[in-house]
């Protein structure tokens, strides 16, 4: 126990926090990175990724999720934690259909950073190849669900920031998959528009911009600069 | 948008005044509207989107969450074979094949003539009088060829359900050792005046003498979650039966919501008098849908005879009524926050906890989530009081339990038996006599070897949910293994990672041991996903959903071992066979064009 009230210990180090505030909140503004993908500071904690699993007092929970409580004795940065990350994001990397070498989204993605952050070196698991739809319909933006982590950014941001509730998630299992909100079904038939916030919060390539393409050259991009273990606490998260 | 028929909109408007316009009920509207339609085509979701004014985002993930529902044509008779491991011992997938032939058709794709499709399902609760089979969510038991025969005859004739011989749907308590429960005499309100007598304090008090624990499985202590509830904040609380008896091989439930719902009904409304709730919904699976009619008839009569609605039993201020809700295929819905979504209408994805249901449940009021058997325990603890309950059983396991039994038996059916009783006595009194392996509480509980028949089933012990699937020495338990794994992964919602595609990992590895082309690799990656997935998945499914796996793997290694090559690694990928397609397309097949199996590519 740390006699520091509203503190809790990571790894060992002493955590500030607000009450109220998640163990990953927490971490991040006291500069301390934990992996996360489905997290965002500006939604509601979500949960389902599972990259920001730590082991407090004996019990693995996704830290996004767990709210931060007095001397808790928090493990991030294990070897066994980092093991179970890896693995995590190779059943990700494995389900979808993810060609980061063509992808305008390299050197942006959160899912490629953490990859290289995290020392995935393969994909481990068979790929699943599963058919995934691509939706070009939008006069500004592609949706291509190949490379959908199922983490409900776009959904919550059209909902709740941008009133239009544009996306959802639909399906059971391995059949969930994005839906839009319009008659055909197609991202150009909705209400979607290239100012919504839900066109700028895509962790991954699944939400791009139409007609720009390798302005900065893959190598030179955001996270091929900077480990994404160091640039999580700007918040500044777009692409 | 597209143009709505009028047909459509004529059949829809009704329903969804019936259901007073709530997007709340929407799960209960494509339910009815599908029994109309058939299936839910996207102009039939549109529609009902636009009269609920929701997105029809929201109308798809409903659709495509529940198994039951259908958003392409599966034919005006939709036949589901039950592919629980006991119903395939019992020989259902010969039974499938042979309709098939008989109807012409491929297993999942509806005949040309739009009549008819055949498929598969999970568990559909009839273990003990398997193989089982539901048609447009009927169930019917007792499966023979020759049943099939005529059940195709039926079809062919194009024949009303109504008017199939009704012995096809009969379903039999098969009741085989009765207790407290099971076989004590019950009058009528009985329980509620006794409860009524104690007060809402006193009958509290009796709770907590009595040590009732969740029949459920968790075994959480029934007292503590209903004080929290009754003291939680709230402008309304709820108590909910949770009637969605998913777990493969059990089958309690149902007899009780059969022949013994009385009783279910006013344990509800003790909870009710109790926690100061006064409505109360019943999640019955929608496998059960055949009982909906007699519950509903029951809850009338118990409303006419004062035992529920308004002023119960007389005594003004005690109000609780019950409303029956369907569910549509999805056994995560046996989980309590995924259930409570479910009740709300939405995909039955389990909450964030805390908060528990107790203190933000439905409508994120205070809510009481019981098991059916739970509830029917309550009335015991109401009539003979908390201390005398607490006498049966053993220290930390108070009362009966009710066990259901399928699989290798002489006599399949319902024990019930105080807590306590070893696993050997319920294997003896089945008629299990060379049972070599026991599964425990379902797909997601433990697999007992011989050597273990003599632990005794409680909560200090074995727990369990109540499901005894016994497999005798001719069996295979890999087969067990193989279907458990599909289980999972058609059954994980999809929330989150390690579920999601963990399950799908763990049935691709299964397949490729079962074609035989698992090595001690694949053992090993079992091993590894089983770590991952059990600690790190958002609910009760995932953290169980290996469980049974792991122990088949450790307790019985000769399952796997003779299963499995003797090479380091064999590649998954079949080259030849992946030709297969190419072959096809350019309609030549040369015999020396083909790679030996197993070669390295």
């Amino acid at each position: 126990m740390t006699d520091i009230p509203n503190s809790f210990n990571l790894d060992g180090e002493p955590i500030p926090f607000e009450p109220g505030q998640t163990i990953l909140q927490a971490a991040l503004n006291s500069g301390h990175f934990i992996p996360h993908l489905c997290a965002h500071p500006e939604f509601k904690p979500h949960g389902s990724c599972k990259l920001c699993i730590v082991v407090v007092n004996d019990r693995t929970g996704a830290s996004c999720t767990m709210k931060a409580l007095p001397g808790l004795e928090v493990q991030s940065d294990t070897p066994d934690l980092n093991h179970r990350r890896r693995t995590l994001l190779q059943m990700l990397f494995v389900e979808g259909n993810h060609f980061c070498p063509g992808c305008e989204k390299s050197g942006n993605c959160q899912l490629q950073a953490l990859a290289y952050d995290l020392e995935m070196f393969n994909d481990h698991f068979t790929h699943f190849f599963q058919p995934r739809e691509v939706d070009a319909s939008h006069p500004d933006f592609f949706l291509d669900r190949n490379r959908c982590i199922m983490c409900e950014l776009c959904v919550r941001a059209s909902r709740d920031l941008d009133g239009k509730t544009v996306f959802g998630l639909a399906g059971r299992g391995r059949d969930l998959h994005l839906v839009v909100n319009s008659a055909s079904g197609k991202l150009g038939d909705s209400a979607f528009a290239k100012t919504d916030r839900a066109a700028r919060v895509c962790p991954v390539g699944a939400i791009l911009p139409k007609e720009v393409g390798f302005a900065k050259p893959i190598g030179e991009r955001k996270y091929d600069e900077t480990p994404i273990s160091q640039l999580a606490f700007t918040c500044d998260w777009e692409g | 948008m597209t143009e709505t028929s009028e047909t459509t909109d004529s059949i829809l408007a009704p329903i969804i005044a019936h259901y007073g316009g709530d997007p709340g009920n929407l799960l209960q509207i494509l339910r009815d509207a599908q029994e109309a339609l058939d299936w839910l085509s996207p102009e039939t979701q549109g529609a009902v989107a636009r009269r609920l004014d929701i997105p029809v985002t929201r109308v798809a993930a409903v659709v495509r969450f529940y198994t039951h529902l259908y958003d392409t044509p599966r034919g005006k008779y939709r036949v589901l074979f039950s592919h629980n491991i006991t119903d395939r011992m019992a020989g259902s997938p010969a039974l499938m094949a042979h309709m098939l032939k008989r109807l012409k058709l491929k297993r999942g794709v509806v005949s040309d003539d739009g009549l008819v499709s055949v498929g598969k399902t999970s568990c559909t609760g009839m273990c003990d009088q398997g193989p089982a089979l539901l048609v447009n969510n009927r169930a019917i038991t007792r499966l023979t060829p020759r049943r099939i025969d005529e059940i195709c005859d039926l079809i062919r004739a194009r024949a009303p359900l109504a008017n199939w011989p009704a012995h096809y749907f009969r379903v039999e308590d098969n009741i085989e050792r009765a207790d407290m429960l099971l076989g004590s005499a019950y009058a009528p309100g009985e329980a509620l005046r006794a409860a009524i007598a104690c007060g809402p304090t006193g009958m509290m008090a009796e709770m907590r003498k009595s040590n009732l624990r969740g029949r459920g499985g968790a075994g959480f202590t029934t007292a503590v979650k209903w004080e929290a509830c009754r003291d939680a904040k709230g402008d309304e609380r709820y108590i909910v039966c949770n009637a969605d008896e998913g777990e493969p091989g059990t089958f309690k439930d149902r007899v009780l919501m059969q022949s013994f719902s009385e009783r279910v009904f006013e344990g509800m409304a003790i909870a009710g008098y109790v926690t100061g709730a006064r409505k109360g919904f019943v999640y019955l699976r929608g496998e059960y849908s055949y009982l909906r009619a007699p519950l509903e008839a029951k809850l009338s009569e118990m409303r006419r005879n004062r035992l529920l609605g308004m002023s119960i039993c007389g005594v003004p201020g005690f109000d609780f009524d019950i409303v029956i809700h369907m569910g549509a295929g999805a056994y995560v819905c046996g989980e309590e926050t995924a259930l409570i979504e479910s009740l709300e209408g939405k995909p039955g994805l389990p909450r964030i906890r805390p908060p528990f249901p107790v203190i933000c449940g439905y409508n994120n009021q205070p809510t009481v989530v019981n098991n059916v058997e739970t509830l029917c325990k309550v009335t015991e603890v109401a009539i003979h009081g908390g201390l005398a309950y607490a006498g049966t059983g053993t220290r930390q396991s108070a009362g009966t339990k009710i066990i259901s039994v399928s699989g290798d038996v002489e006599r399949p059916g319902l024990y019930e038996y105080p807590f306590g009783v070893r696993v050997s006595q319920v294997l003896d009194d089945a008629g299990a006599y060379d049972a070599v392996a026991v599964q425990i509480s379902g797909a997601a509980g433990q697999c007992l070897t011989p050597q273990e028949f003599g632990r005794r089933i409680a909560f200090e012990d074995v727990p369990t949910s109540g499901s005894f699937m016994v497999f005798g020495n001719t069996r295979d338990l890999f087969e067990a293994a193989l279907n458990y794994s599909h289980f999972f992964e058609h059954e994980s919602c999809g929330f989150c990672t390690p579920c999601r595609v963990g399950t799908a990992l763990v049935a691709r590895i299964m397949e490729k041991i079962h074609s035989g082309h698992g090595a001690r690799y694949e053992f090993n990656e079992l091993t590894r996903l089983h770590q991952l997935i059990s600690t790190s998945s958002h609910c009760g499914l995932g953290a169980t959903a290996t469980n049974a796996l792991q122990d088949i793997m450790t307790k019985f290694p000769t399952v796997f071992d003779r299963r499995l090559i003797k090479r380091d690694f064999e590649p998954g990928f079949d080259l030849d066979a992946a030709l297969a397609r190419a072959r096809e397309v350019s309609n030549r097949d040369d015999a020396n064009a083909h790679l030996a199996e197993g070669v390295d590519a």
